[in-house]
């Protein structure tokens, strides 16, 4: 009997195990994706056919799963938003959307997904934008290896590639972002993890967090982006293992800290960025085993930073290794390998014997005369440097490191 | 003229001198290399190597040779030669000599430790032309300096002070003069004074290489353009060479006129 009363439940049962598979081809009896969408049964697939399907304004409300083959474009013709999401448990895949419609009253996106769970977007690719991917009041989703093309110029007519507004436990990982206003952007969203996203040549950030809380980011790369990575107003971030390279200019930071407390940043590259780290009231914080490489400032404080910790960082041939304005000092700067040391190690323990001031008199002189810049690298300056360093007038006599290693940390 | 030239080559040879210079800078690159393995760091270093030394050297170089050198002058004026070959053959020698052990004692010791493979081959190239140029420059005004007084330690005293003031004064009298005057816009004037001194037009060509994303943090729209596109690689090279034109032409001039 026991088998049989299985059996009567299983077929009782609703649910993916009797989905259907709708086809939309242009000769198919669903020849749009709109028609598609309406026949389909909850928990349905529908299966775009390649081809372009000239749409916009389209909207799924029931959860099911809508995907693209090869080739399968859907081309909204800058005619507002492409496409909605707003129910629970829907999957887009493969889809190549284009074309959304510029507005300067409303945030058109390519993808719109509106308070929904557990979502899937993966393997998407979005060209000609406003907004790429906007998720508002969703969580428990993901974003997978999107590919993300904008053609953006100024920030008042583009878009963000990914937005997150009011999101929860979203994950975002392997996307292409390039060319949109700001790559990544995250606002009142908590514990969202970013992992593995390329984010380059964008118009403002690369990655930009207003107000979330609780979120981490992981091995991504942002490069060559108008003001690099910004993260604001924020607590209880991870930064790990990322990449931040060659974002040049006189606003632009390898990545901007304002407002954070309590965050981790380790093991992360700044590679040829007019400035590696920018930090202004931002406390609490650990900076373990970063490279800092070739950028013209590797850390600026601005100001109202305390009790941070630099441990275990590489600072190699920066312009500036720290620079400061003011003469107090609440950091602690603990074993790091800086290439401007001059000291030695007698008892050959691996840590210099005499303490590292890297915090130069000329950084100052250019804090408060930008135009002494030209006289970089002038044997005069190294000469003021030097006597600056022996006996500190101008700079936080305790700001030293007291043990920096003797050979980068590898 | 090359008669000249070569001889004045082939007596700087005999007299070890350039054997010394020669071997110095290959010591040096050597040195520098064995003690850290990093190439781009080594160019860092060299380049305050270049813009302190390599100055003073041509400097000290030129005034030695022309006092030393001045009674074969003497004696070459009788001969039917224009002036301005004999003292611009005498030029080229003593800094093409000096030239040639710059680039071949750094070039050798940065070669053997794999330049060829390495990316900052550009940079490294860039340092051997401000080297050469310097070496122009400073021989040249050596040579004017030396020209210009009879008396042996006079012509060594203004020629060092020379040196000193380019090197190390200017810069601090133009560090005082952007912070006297910080309230008005300066980087017309930051530019101006930094193509006046061929020290720090070399020091600024380099920058360009190493240190572009330091320089591009400063906003003004002249900096910009200067620093941001290849103008100031073009302006600072084109520089140079009106720099090692305008004394050796004064030079040219000055040897016309004197009366020997």
């Amino acid at each position: 009997m026991k088998p049989l009363t299985l059996l009567l439940f299983l077929l009782c049962l609703p649910g993916p195990a009797r989905a259907q598979v709708l086809e939309v081809c242009a000769s198919c009896p669903l020849p749009t994706v709109a028609a598609g969408l309406e026949q389909a049964a909850p928990y349905d697939t529908v299966w775009v056919r390649s081809g372009v399907y000239r749409e916009s304004g389209l909207r799924i409300e029931k959860p099911l799963t809508l995907m693209g083959e090869a080739g399968a474009v859907i081309d909204g013709e800058h005619q507002g938003e492409i496409m909605q999401v707003a129910s629970d448990s829907v999957s887009v895949l493969g889809l190549h959307l284009r074309n959304v419609g510029v507005s300067y009253t409303q945030d058109h996106a390519a993808l719109r997904v509106i308070k929904s769970k557990y979502f899937r977007l993966e393997n998407l690719k979005l060209e000609g934008l406003f907004f790429g991917i906007y998720l508002e009041k969703s969580s428990q989703g993901q974003v997978c290896n999107n590919q993300i093309l904008g053609d953006a110029k100024e920030e008042f007519n583009s878009g963000n590639g990914i937005q997150l507004w009011y999101c929860q436990d979203v994950e975002v990982s392997g996307n292409t972002v390039h060319r949109v206003r700001d790559g990544i952007y995250l606002e009142f969203s908590d514990r969202i993890q970013i992992a593995g996203n390329i984010s380059s040549g964008n118009v403002r950030y690369g990655l930009h967090f207003m107000f979330s809380n609780h979120d981490t980011y992981t091995n991504n790369l942002f490069e060559d982006n108008g003001a690099g990575v910004a993260v604001m107003f924020s607590k209880d971030i991870e930064m790990v293992g990322n990449t931040f390279r060659k974002n040049w200019g006189t606003a632009s930071f390898g990545l901007l800290l304002k407002e954070i407390n309590d965050a981790r940043i380790a093991g992360n590259r700044f590679e040829e960025n007019t400035v590696g780290i920018s930090i202004e009231g931002s406390n609490r914080i650990e900076y373990l085993n970063n490279d800092f490489r070739a950028n013209g400032w590797a850390i600026k404080v601005r100001g109202a930073c305390y009790t941070n910790l630099f441990s275990g960082n590489n600072f190699m041939h920066n312009s500036f290794d720290v620079s400061y304005n003011s003469k107090v000092n609440d950091n602690r700067f603990e074993g790091n390998y800086w290439s401007a040391y001059s000291g030695y190690d007698l008892d050959r323990n691996g840590y210099g014997d005499v303490p590292h001031r890297p915090v130069k008199l000329f950084s100052y002189i250019v804090n408060r005369t930008p135009e002494t810049l030209v006289l970089l690298r002038s044997p005069f300056m190294d000469l003021i440097d030097f006597s600056e360093r022996v006996s500190p007038v101008f700079t936080p006599d305790n700001l030293l490191d007291p043990e920096p290693l003797i050979r980068p940390r590898p | 003229m090359f008669k000249i030239v070569r001889y004045s080559f082939q007596d700087l040879l005999r007299s070890r001198w350039s054997y010394v210079y020669f071997a110095f800078y290959l010591l040096l690159g050597f040195v520098m290399l064995f003690l850290n393995h990093d190439l781009a760091k080594g160019v860092i270093t060299l380049m305050n190597v270049i813009i302190i030394l390599v100055p003073l050297i041509a400097t000290i170089f030129g005034v030695m040779y022309y006092y030393s050198s001045r009674e074969f002058t003497a004696l070459l004026l009788a001969q039917p030669i224009r002036r301005s070959r004999i003292f611009l053959g005498q030029y080229l020698g003593v800094a093409g000599s000096l030239s040639l052990s710059l680039v071949l004692g750094l070039g050798l010791p940065f070669v053997l430790y794999g330049l060829f493979r390495s990316p900052a081959i550009w940079d490294f190239v860039l340092l051997l032309v401000t080297g050469v140029f310097l070496n122009l420059i400073f021989t040249a005004l050596a040579f004017l300096v030396a020209l210009s007084n009879d008396n042996r330690i006079k012509g060594f005293g203004y020629a060092v002070l020379l040196w000193l003031f380019l090197a190390v004064v200017y810069d601090g009298i133009f560090l005082l003069s952007l912070i006297l005057f910080e309230e008005y816009p300066l980087d017309s004037f930051a530019l101006g004074a930094t193509l006046l001194n061929p020290i720090d037009l070399s020091r600024t060509l380099i920058l360009l290489k190493l240190d572009i994303s330091a320089l591009l943090g400063y906003t003004g729209a002249v900096f910009k353009a200067f620093f941001g596109t290849s103008l100031g690689m073009l302006v600072s090279l084109g520089v140079l060479g009106l720099w090692t034109a305008a004394p050796v032409a004064a030079l040219v001039r000055k040897a016309r006129h004197k009366d020997f």
